[in-house]
């Protein structure tokens, strides 16, 4: 499986960005071989819409999961329509935020958070 | 002749500068904060007209569309996102450039209206008064603002009510403006928004002068920094207990026989700057 996490930084002792849109780093996790990859955020670099360019982004990649804080509503709506599950975490290591996810602790997201002005 | 009244934020007396330097300069009133107008809360005119403010956004006709991303890729906006080869719109975002009409090989990309604000005129003490309001959760304000600005006669004489801060709110109704009266406050935050709004001014090259809000009559920073930067006080508002009744009353100061003279010296302040006599 392909899961998605919003980071600060490009490793896996690095923090997880509770911010989708505006978050430095997509790291791209294969649960199955083990192995990631790390994207820059296009939707940081955006003057407005910067949660629907990161979903752009995030769709384009295929991934089946995304994990990160809470959605806006617009990329929230891409997300959804796209099939991907959101699933929500707080702020901790990369690492930590896979073994929760592998071990079902984290709560799927359902419904949109606040909208950031712009998004 | 068109003249702004800017501030460096909300809440520095702006609405009160300009629609008392109205009144006192038989000026037409036109307030370009349009999202929070509040000069017709003081003016309070009878609306004679009301017209929308509409704009474009694209339309995505699926017979025709193939799907194939072209106009995402367009898009500097972000408006438009493609999910399973459906073409997603989210038209707060879009600025109805054409870009994605003029890529989309397929003719697929059709426009539409939607009303995002609208104008309103009416008649206030004898002057001609109006306003723009960007509708609840619209992000972009400058449409409306163009619009009311383009519906005014510059060969009049038009006193602006600004939006506040520096943003590119205020850089549109700026294009438009002869003359800029900057209001602040004697505090550091007022002198520091102040210094940025100069700065704004200077770029456009237009005659300007300062207004000091709740000035208590004694020396401040904002007196200073005009007298070492020769930048011309056109005038001071008190603070005082009569001034705050009157506001929170809704009343125009200016036919306040204490307060008449303070907006009579500004309209001779500004009128030496730009020596029309
Ligand atoms: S460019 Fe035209 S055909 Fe291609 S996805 Fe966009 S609307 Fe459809
Ligand atoms: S008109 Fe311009 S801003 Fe609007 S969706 Fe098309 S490309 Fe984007």
């Amino acid at each position: 499986m392909r899961v998605v996490i919003s980071a600060t930084g490009k490793d896996i002792n690095d923090l997880m960005d509770v911010r989708f849109g505006r978050c430095r780093y997509f790291q791209i996790h294969d649960t199955e071989a083990g192995e990631f990859r790390v994207l820059e955020n296009e939707g940081q670099k955006s003057g407005g819409g910067a949660g629907i360019a990161a979903a752009q982004q995030i769709i384009d990649e295929g991934v089946d999961v995304v994990i990160t804080g809470s959605l806006g509503p617009n990329a929230f709506d891409l997300i959804n329509k796209a099939g991907i599950k959101a699933y929500k975490c707080n702020e901790m290591r990369i690492k930590e935020v896979i073994d929760k996810f592998k071990n079902g602790e984290l709560e799927e997201i359902n419904m949109a958070g606040p909208a950031h002005h712009g998004m | 002749m068109n003249i702004a009244v800017l501030s460096g934020k909300g809440g520095t007396g702006k609405t009160t500068v300009s629609t008392n330097l109205s009144i006192a300069l038989n000026a037409n009133y036109v307030d370009c904060d349009v999202e929070e107008p509040n000069g017709f809360l003081f003016l309070k005119p009878n609306i004679e007209d009301v017209k929308e403010v509409e704009e474009e956004y694209p339309v995505i006709n699926k017979e025709k569309c193939v799907g194939c991303g072209m106009c995402v890729k367009a898009c500097n906006f972000n408006a438009l996102a493609k999910v399973k080869d459906n073409i997603l719109v989210f038209d707060k975002l879009c600025h109805s450039c054409g870009a994605c009409q003029y890529v989309c090989k397929f003719g697929a990309v059709e426009y539409a209206k939607r009303v995002i604000g609208k104008i309103e005129c009416g008649t206030s003490y004898g002057l001609s008064v109006k306003q723009g309001i960007l509708n609840i959760g619209e992000p972009m304000a400058v449409p409306v603002i163009k619009k009311l600005l383009n519906s005014i006669d510059r060969n009049e004489l038009n006193v602006i009510d600004c939006p506040p801060g520096t943003s590119c709110n205020v850089v549109n109704t700026l294009k438009y403006s002869d003359f800029a009266v900057l209001v602040t406050e004697p505090s550091n935050f007022g002198l520091h928004d102040l210094k940025l709004a100069i700065e704004l001014v200077k770029s456009f090259n237009i005659p300007f002068g300062v207004v000091i809000n709740k000035d208590n009559g004694e020396d401040n920073i904002i007196k200073k920094y005009c007298r070492d930067n020769s930048i011309k006080i056109l005038g001071t508002i008190p603070f005082n207990k009569k001034t705050a009744e009157l506001y929170s009353r809704g009343e125009i100061l200016y036919f306040d026989n204490q307060h008449k003279n303070i907006f009579d010296e500004l309209v001779n302040n500004i009128r030496e700057v730009l020596s029309w006599n």
